[in-house]
């Protein structure tokens, strides 16, 4: 197995390339089967792989061929497998492979299945590419991969406007980020002399002291790229627009795979991370912050998609913290058990708007329980996960996350505080969810129930997001080990309790009603608050005004070339000139014989002159 | 031979005063007949000195130039009469002025 | 000899396309395509006799000896006139690059060339076998001579088969590199006279002047009109004005070769004459070179970005792209250079493709004002999965050759200087924003009733096999850019050695 672990991306990407090709000559039913089977045989592939890393803990290399080498700059298409590629490729090829089955029910009246299917299989090659990379190149490939998949699948109607601009808004916000790491990039091999993951950490350790100047910049740039593809501050403005692709495609993408890419590299490059501390505690606050700032959000959406699309945000969030305070593995157990429930959500949300007419505001659905019970259930043990519920999956990862950040020093309890804060809210607003959309009266009737090949996913998916907490993630080999010490007992009691109290809130404000908040809403304060963060803190307001209208601007003042204008004055001149000495061209002859005559009588003169001068 | 002789510098004198009205012609007059007339007064200015040369020397040279000059005069005027007729169909007139059409 | 052929060739073969139009209308265009696979495979014969290029010890820069082929004949021996030519690896690549996309413009303007066909093809023709001339000619003289050669067929091009406003654009265009050429001209002649006073000798031959000697003050003017001449071609900001207009009025084929192939002629010069003939001079103008590169990336990018003409936006994107191939000339190390070779042939690739589109796109709308397109994708959807393609080739996705170009550029130039590096780095996110809004206005958006009711035509079969030629020509570069990059290094090597031996006698010198 360990030899061809380069079949695992190569069969999703050959898929691809078949239904581009041939796909509009294929029959959906063909479509499907190869673009689900190929993820599946993907999948199991990686479950033998999986059996064959859990008996050995064997650390795979495998070098395909150099892909360009100048003047000592030689990265190379090659892999790299231990326990977190295991971790990241069991979530990209089975959560891929459930989301795919989904998809097949989800998209089949759509006209361009097979170039949806071309898409997502696209998708799968890439980011298998981008957790398998050995070097950070080859990881900048699958990372633009992505990026360029993401555009096209959250631009796929592409027929609206709007969409397309979405598209556009999802690549170049994460071009953004891209960039800085591709200068990050550019630092490391100048400094480091290699791009190889492994090769460069350990150089890295043997050049630098922790606290070092370059390191700290190294880590930095990486960080924008992280925060661009994971959509945290200030670069997750595209995240919640990127909702207007299909639903399956902000379950992988935008859910459980890509936007996690962030979290990964980080993980993945953590021997330079620990070398700048610095860059540690920004990637903390940058997490706690994103976190608080979304979940402010969510609460005040009323788009199904938009709600999941800030807690995915949110959640990231965490997982930013997590790597902040050096939790790593926390990190990625958080990363996995999202990707569960967080996957198990959306594809919810993507039966309720297949069912319902493609309706998307929640205030127009309601009392669902029991005409939709699969997507009922989904919703609560997905909700309930979210909302860190004990016993749910969400609840271990996200607790270990809190009790690591509370043991940092100095700032640890501030940061624990400002999660249980977040933690709250998720409660309350994930709740809110399922008391709108299940509980109360019906707004609208969905005109058919989910079919098997929505329902097989929405299960699985249940429980994992139930019993995802007890996996045991195979990284402990590649971090280094905590000190295993727990903080006092208290803490882990309001850790749990925190997000029960948020349920109750919810329960009473959007069920039983027992809360009223009308008054408060309605509040001067109150609206203007909620205005603020039903438009995500103002922060696409921002940018609109600092950054796309005066680039808008700019090319429309350029759009002309001025510099062109230089050469249309040396065009002037002469024309000036020309001007000037075509009026002597009057076509009067008796003007040409007068100022001849006059010449010549000049010329005459001269020379008579100057020959008397000369002899 | 010797009973009329004129000197040169007088023949000369005539000729350039010839020449003189000439081109004052040409520069004063917009009757295009008017300024082919004044063309042949020069032509001919010009020929009175090739041939007063040549007697002056007594080369039979001006003598032969004379010849040409005559007969480039009696094309020109050809040519001449002929742009007159079409000057004079164009534009119904006969000022130069009104055909400047190859002004810059 | 091969490389006179390879001229004679397409010259002679103009003439019979210009014949050919008796025998029947379509004739000429065939005819062409004939010629130039018939170089093309002429030229594959000859080196498939030769020596692995790669296996090639590093060509002595000025021992033309150890060049790939190298030919000399007597022209006008009383100046030291020759007709000289040699062949290394860049030369190589270029020539082949040249080949290929001569065969893909003949195929971008198989059908939209409606009067004088014969006359077209023959101008295509001698405007090729002028390019091949400059790329590989090593006597000055006739390196000028090939670089007006290529010039004049391109201005008939553009004024003859060009679009609305040829009149201007051509005229534009000639003035400007008839311009710059005068400059080049008067450069070689006071290199020459230099060389003479020097040496006593009247040579124009490159191998007899590389190491000429000269003040510090003559070299840097002699250089920099060099560079100005090279640098209108290229083009680089500030004397890019012509191309918009150029490519926006030429006709498809005319755009495909001139955004292909012509505008490499100016990087090639620049890496064969400007700064292997005045080392020092070059490198101390090194700076406000790079500067002007980086402007040129930035400033290319944002006019796209204005553009609502199809073909001038990706004109302009030409612009921006020429900007990493004069940072990685000047910046001058192995992964600048390797970098700068590298966009050559890929922007050469991705470039014509998008030109391709343009011209299928006006030949069916009859405009190119991207506000009248609209949701193109969804009757043209085999050019509309094409045109994403060679989109997201040209903002530069890794494993499409562009992005090795960009990046080994990037690389190279972060040695140098940092700050360039991140102004040229932001030419990658104002490259997604225009390129994405090409896609976005064309191809995406709601369907235009216009031309939905209008019937066009997809891709054919002729055109696909020129694209899929081109995509695959990408893809090879983006995941295996070995055999160009092994092609060019030995080169490359040897121009690096021999630009470091005054920079080394001159620090000697200091001490």
């Amino acid at each position: 197995m360990s030899e061809t672990i380069w079949l695992i991306p190569l069969i999703p990407l050959l898929s691809s390339v078949t239904l581009m090709l041939f796909g509009s000559r294929f029959k959906a039913l063909q479509i499907g089967a190869l673009g689900v089977g190929s993820v599946g045989i993907a999948a199991l592939l990686t479950l033998l792989l999986a059996a064959e890393f859990m008996q050995n803990q064997q650390v795979i290399q495998l070098s395909l061929w150099t892909w360009m080498e100048v003047a000592g700059f030689a990265p190379g298409i090659s892999f790299y497998f231990d326990g977190l590629t295991l971790v990241m490729m069991s979530v990209i090829t089975g959560v891929g492979f459930l989301i795919h089955l989904f998809s097949t029910e989800f998209m089949e009246k759509d006209p361009s299945y097979a170039r949806y299917f071309a898409y997502l299989n696209m998708f799968v090659a890439a980011m298998l590419v981008l957790v398998m990379a050995d070097n950070l190149l080859l990881l900048y490939l699958g990372w633009e991969g992505v990026g360029v998949c993401s555009y096209l699948l959250v631009g796929f109607w592409y027929q609206h406007n709007a969409n397309g601009h979405a598209a556009r808004k999802a690549f170049i916000v994460t071009r953004i980020g891209d960039t800085a790491m591709a200068l990050g990039l550019l630092l490391l091999f100048t400094e480091l002399g290699t791009l190889d993951i492994q090769t460069m950490v350990g150089e890295a350790n043997q050049t630098w002291q922790v606290g070092d100047t370059v390191p700290l910049i190294a880590c930095l740039l990486l960080v924008c790229g992280a925060v661009g593809k994971s959509a945290q501050l200030p670069l997750h403005t595209w995240l919640p627009d990127a909702m207007a692709g299909p639903t399956p495609v902000s379950a992988l993408i935008h859910a459980a795979t890509m936007v996690t890419a962030g979290v990964y590299l980080i993980a993945r490059t953590h021997g330079l991370f620990l070398l700048a501390p610095t860059a540690m505690t920004v990637v903390a606050v940058i997490g706690i912050t994103t976190s608080l700032m979304a979940a402010f959000t969510a609460l005040m959406q009323t788009d199904i998609k938009r709600i999941l699309a800030y807690s995915t945000i949110s959640q990231i969030g965490y997982m930013f913290l997590a790597l902040g305070v050096g939790a790593w593995s926390a990190g990625i157990f958080h990363l996995m058990t999202h990707a569960f429930f967080k996957a198990l959500l959306f594809l919810g949300s993507g039966a309720i708007i297949h069912c319902l007419h493609h309706e998307h505001n929640i205030f127009k659905m309601g009392g669902l329980r029991t005409k939709m019970p699969v997507t009922f259930w989904s919703f609560m043990i997905g909700s309930a996960a979210l909302a860190a519920l004990p016993m749910t999956s969400g609840f271990f990862s996200k607790d270990q996350i809190l009790l690591q950040a509370y043991q940092l020093p100095d700032i640890g309890p501030g940061l624990w505080m400002a999660g249980l804060l977040g933690a709250l809210l998720t409660a309350i607003y994930s709740f809110r969810l399922v008391f709108v959309v299940f509980f109360g009266k019906a707004n609208t009737e969905p005109d058919k129930d989910t079919g098997w090949r929505m329902a097989v996913p929405l299960s699985v998916l249940c429980f994992l997001a139930m019993v995802g907490g007890w996996f045991m993630i195979p990284v402990t080999e590649v971090f280094p080990a905590g000190d295993g010490s727990h903080p006092a007992h208290w803490v882990e009691y309001v850790s749990i309790s925190v997000p029960i109290f948020g349920v109750l809130i919810a329960y009473l404000i959007f069920y039983s009603g027992r809360l009223k908040i009308d008054g408060l809403a309605n509040s001067a304060l109150g609206k203007s608050l909620g205005q603020f963060w039903l438009s995500g803190w103002g922060i696409d307001w921002l940018y609109d005004r600092l950054f796309v209208r005066p680039y808008y601007g700019l090319a429309n003042l350029l759009k002309g070339e001025p510099v062109d204008a230089i050469y249309g004055f040396i065009v002037a001149l002469n024309q000036t000139f020309n001007h000037w000495l075509s009026v002597a061209q009057s076509g009067r002859m008796r003007w040409y014989l007068a100022s001849m005559v006059a010449g010549l009588i000049l010329v005459i003169t001269l020379a008579a002159n100057l020959s008397v001068g000369v002899l | 031979m010797d009973g009329l002789n004129i000197p040169l510098n007088h023949i000369l004198l005539v000729s350039s005063l010839l020449f003189a009205i000439g081109m004052l012609g040409l520069m004063i007059r917009r009757n295009i007949i008017f300024i082919l007339m004044s063309l042949e007064v020069m032509l001919n200015a010009a020929a009175l000195a090739f041939v007063a040369a040549g007697a002056h020397w007594g080369q039979p040279d001006g003598q032969i130039v004379f010849m040409l000059i005559l007969t480039v005069a009696a094309a020109e005027v050809a040519v001449g009469l002929g742009l007159v007729l079409q000057v004079q169909k164009r534009f119904k007139t006969l000022d130069m002025d009104h055909a400047n059409r190859m002004q810059g | 000899m091969v490389m006179i052929n390879l001229i004679v060739i397409l010259l002679a073969g103009g003439l019979l396309a210009i014949l050919s139009e008796r025998i029947s209308d379509t004739m000429p265009r065939k005819v062409a395509m004939a010629v130039v696979l018939a170089d093309l495979l002429y030229l594959l014969v000859c080196l498939s006799g030769m020596p692995e290029i790669t296996q090639l010890q590093a060509p002595v820069a000025n021992d033309p000896s150890t060049w790939l082929m190298h030919f000399k004949a007597d022209w006008i021996p009383a100046f030291g006139i020759s007709i000289e030519l040699a062949l290394d690896g860049i030369s190589l690549l270029m020539v082949l690059l040249t080949l290929v996309l001569g065969a893909i413009a003949i195929s971008a303007s198989w059908t939209d060339i409606v009067v004088r066909k014969g006359f077209f093809e023959a101008n295509l023709l001698w405007s090729l076998a002028g390019v091949l001339g400059v790329f590989m000619a090593l006597d000055l003289m006739l390196f000028f001579l090939f670089w007006e050669v290529m010039l004049i067929p391109m201005y008939f091009m553009i004024a003859i088969w060009g679009h609305e406003n040829r009149g201007y654009a051509a005229m534009k265009f000639f003035i400007f590199t008839q311009a710059s050429g005068l400059l080049m001209l008067m450069s070689i002649l006071a290199l020459v006279a230099v060389n003479h006073s020097g040496t006593g000798v009247w040579t124009f031959s490159y191998f007899d002047l590389l190491n000429t000697e000269m003040a510090e003050r003559t070299a840097h003017w002699i250089m920099l009109g060099f560079f100005i001449a090279f640098v209108v071609k290229l083009p680089g900001f500030p004397f890019h004005t012509w191309l918009p207009d150029a490519h926006t009025q030429a006709p498809t084929a005319g755009s495909v070769i001139l955004a292909g192939i012509l505008l490499k002629t100016g990087a090639y010069g620049l890496i064969r004459f400007a700064v292997p003939l005045f080392p020092e001079a070059a490198l101390n103008f090194s700076y406000p070179a790079m500067l002007l590169g980086a402007a040129g990336v930035v400033y290319g990018a944002v006019l796209a970005f204005g553009q609502t003409d199809f073909k001038r936006l990706i004109a302009y994107s030409s612009v921006s792209h020429m900007g990493f191939v004069l940072l990685g000339i000047y910046a001058w190390n192995e992964l600048a250079l390797q970098g700068a070779v590298m966009q050559m042939v890929a922007h050469g690739f991705s470039t014509a493709a998008l030109f391709m589109i343009a011209g299928s796109l006006q030949e069916r709308l009859h405009t190119r004002d991207m506000r009248e397109m609209s949701g193109l994708w969804q009757q043209m959807p085999r050019m509309g999965a094409v045109a994403m393609f060679f989109v997201v080739a040209s903002l530069g996705l890794p494993g499409l050759g562009n992005f090795v170009a960009e990046f080994l550029v990037l690389l190279g130039l972060f040695q140098v200087n940092v700050w360039i590096t991140v102004v040229a780095a932001t030419g990658l996110i104002t490259g997604a924003a225009y390129s994405l809004l090409l896609m976005q206005r064309s191809f995406q958006g709601e369907v235009n009733k216009k031309w939905a009711e209008y019937g066009l035509i997809d891709f054919g079969s002729r055109e696909m096999l020129t694209m899929t030629v081109m995509i695959i020509a990408l893809i090879v570069l983006g995941v295996y850019p070995q055999p160009v990059l092994d092609a060019a290094q030995p080169v490359l090597q040897s121009l690096l050695e021999l630009t470091a031996t005054p920079a080394v006698a001159a620090v000697e010198l200091a001490q």
